[in-house]
């Protein structure tokens, strides 16, 4: 018996259409309550790994095994009340309100034919409240902010009261205001006992939160550990291919990689 | 009002008003005058008993059903293919069933009940056509193959129905064919009814039942999944419902255009974008829209005039209305 939630075990994967090889034997392993952060360049594999660990993609090799137990033997159903996505963006074709758009995150616990109950629209209400967004309940999706829709894709999230959360880039469209309110709800979450996994480019977002990280580049796991093991410059440099450094400014890291050009 | 209350006030609204206007419109006709039948001649007027339950009974429940069905399939399909101006006959269906129905007038019978099996089949056929194509297709996503598919398959359809049309006797079979796809409910009988019933009935239950889970089935696909929906699965059986229920009523009303895409816009438009709301106001709406129209279809000239006409010109009429009212919203 390991200690670790969640276990990546061997994994290699690549698309039907294309042949290549879009993960290459990737292991790694997520202990209950951290924050891990899997780092790398775009098209490094962030977005397909992530699909994996959700049962989405079959891996050609390798397993991925959730309290030790492979997520194959998991139903669909309770695989979902183990573990909710928010994705990098939801294009949201028709005009849900914020709270109908986050009462869908009840549906792992409701059967086909049932309609979300008062209960769940506590539960829906609680998660807006949790991020900061109750007063939005009754706005229109699609007419909110960029930033908004960010953190109404992540309470849809958190309605589905995981335990583990994986999230595709969750900074990426976000302003730095919206970046760190991001961040510190997620590390709340992680406070509160919850798992987290998120896909970044940016180092910053990582250094912010990480317990641990996962450098990826290319289908590859470069280096994996504590964040003090990891968040190096010597590794980040060879994650990105470009120079990178880890500095101190009174006592806190900051990352450099490049100043003004003249 | 307190918003339970509200809510019964709205559920019995949503079923009594289908109801109330289909025994209204037993009475509207051009018998004994243009208009109105006065209910208490039904107690002398054999021929008025006989003309109420032998035809305008039949046929305006048939009406009902059909723009049921059409607003119905037509909600469904918006949310399966998250494009809110699809409509439920695109995948090859419409086309298909017209085919099927001037195949059968040029070189089989006019009989009815022929047409309309021959009608059902190749919409049936158009669907699966269309669904073989999109699998077969090696460019884009699902959900823009099986368009494209639905888009070259009508396409075909059309064309082959073009020849028929050209080899048609003029005096006779072409006539026959033009009125079928204009669309029109004038030779339904008590038979045609129970023929579609208990498909419609089946298709509009299931499509009741999962409402809500169409919401889900409306986000992409891999937040669906996380949200532990059997995507493949429950699309499949939301669209076979859709499409079955579609196939059969233009099986016997030839095909009615823009109901399917207009009514469940004026629904969405009165409830928001909420299927556990607004597909059932979409099957009542739809169901009065069609028995509305088919009463002015029937009522208006001595001839009758083709109910796809009809629906086609107050459909568009209404959908320009909306589009340059964006603001014309109703909600509480």
């Amino acid at each position: 018996m390991s200690s670790s939630l969640l276990t990546i075990n061997d994994l290699s994967f690549s698309y039907e259409a294309s042949n290549a090889t879009v993960l290459n034997q990737v292991s790694f392993e997520i202990n209950a309550g951290t924050i891990t952060t899997i780092l790398g360049p775009n098209g490094a594999g962030k977005t397909t790994l992530l699909h994996l660990i959700l049962g989405l993609r079959k891996p050609a090799h390798g397993s991925i095994l959730l309290e030790d137990l492979p997520i194959d033997q998991y139903s669909r159903r309770n695989l979902s009340q183990w573990m909710g996505l928010v994705p990098q963006s939801e294009h949201v074709p028709f005009e849900y309100t914020v709270l109908e758009y986050v009462l869908l995150g009840r549906a792992p616990y409701l059967n086909p034919l049932d309609l979300p109950g008062e209960e769940d629209i506590e539960i829906a209400r609680s998660a807006l409240g949790k991020i900061g967004i109750l007063p939005l309940e009754h706005r229109i999706l699609p007419a909110l902010s960029g930033g908004e829709q960010q953190l109404v894709l992540l309470a849809r999230a958190l309605a589905q009261q995981p335990r583990i959360l994986l999230l595709d880039e969750p900074t990426s469209h976000l302003d730095l205001a919206n970046r760190n309110v991001t961040l510190s709800i997620l590390n709340q979450l992680r406070r509160e006992g919850t798992t987290i996994l998120f896909t970044t480019h940016d180092p910053e977002a990582a250094l912010i939160v990480s317990d641990n990280i996962v450098l990826m580049n290319s289908g590859h796991v470069l280096s994996t550990g504590s964040f003090a093991e990891t968040f190096t410059s010597e590794k980040l440099t060879q994650t990105y291919g470009v120079p990178v450094e880890v500095i101190k400014i009174d006592g806190i890291q900051v990352i450099k990689s490049m100043g003004r050009l003249s | 009002m307190k918003s339970s209350q509200r809510k019964t006030l709205q559920t019995v609204l949503l079923i009594l008003a289908p109801i109330l206007v289909l025994g209204f419109s037993l009475f509207i006709g051009r018998y004994p005058h243009p208009i109105w039948m006065n209910p208490a001649i039904l107690n002398e007027d054999v021929m008025a008993q006989r003309l109420l339950l032998n035809l305008r009974m039949p046929r305006v429940i048939t009406a009902m059903l059909l723009g049921m069905s059409l607003s119905a399939a037509g909600g469904v399909m918006q949310m399966l293919f998250r494009n809110p101006l699809v409509e439920p006959g695109f995948l090859g269906v419409s086309q298909g069933a017209g085919f099927g129905a001037a195949l059968c007038i040029v070189f089989l019978t006019n009989n009815p009940l022929v047409v309309e099996g021959m009608a059902t089949i190749f919409a049936i056929l158009g669907l699966i056509l269309s669904y073989f194509f999109a699998r077969r297709m090696r460019y884009g996503g699902w959900l823009l193959r099986l368009v494209l598919a639905g888009i070259a398959v009508s396409a075909l359809f059309s064309a082959g129905l073009g020849i028929l049309k050209y080899v048609a006797d003029p005096n006779s079979q072409l006539q026959e064919i033009v009125f079928w796809l204009l669309g029109g409910l004038y030779a339904v009988t008590w038979r045609s009814l129970f023929y579609i019933l208990p498909v419609v009935i089946i298709g509009l239950v299931v499509i009741f039942l999962m409402r809500w889970r169409l919401n889900l089935l409306s986000l992409e696909d891999e937040t669906a999944f996380s949200l532990g929906v059997s995507v493949g699965r429950e699309r499949t059986l939301l669209l076979a419902a859709a499409v079955t229920i579609t196939a059969v009523v233009i099986s016997v009303a030839g095909i009615v255009g823009w109901v399917g895409l207009i009514v469940p816009h004026i629904a969405r438009r009165l409830t928001g974008a909420n299927a556990a709301n607004f597909i059932p106001l979409s099957i009542s709406l739809g169901g009065i829209f069609a028995v509305l129209c088919d009463d002015l279809a029937r009522t208006l000239m001595a001839g009758e005039i083709p109910l796809g006409i009809i629906t086609s010109l107050l459909g568009a009429v209404i959908f320009i209305f909306l589009m340059v009212k964006p603001n014309l919203k109703v909600r509480q």
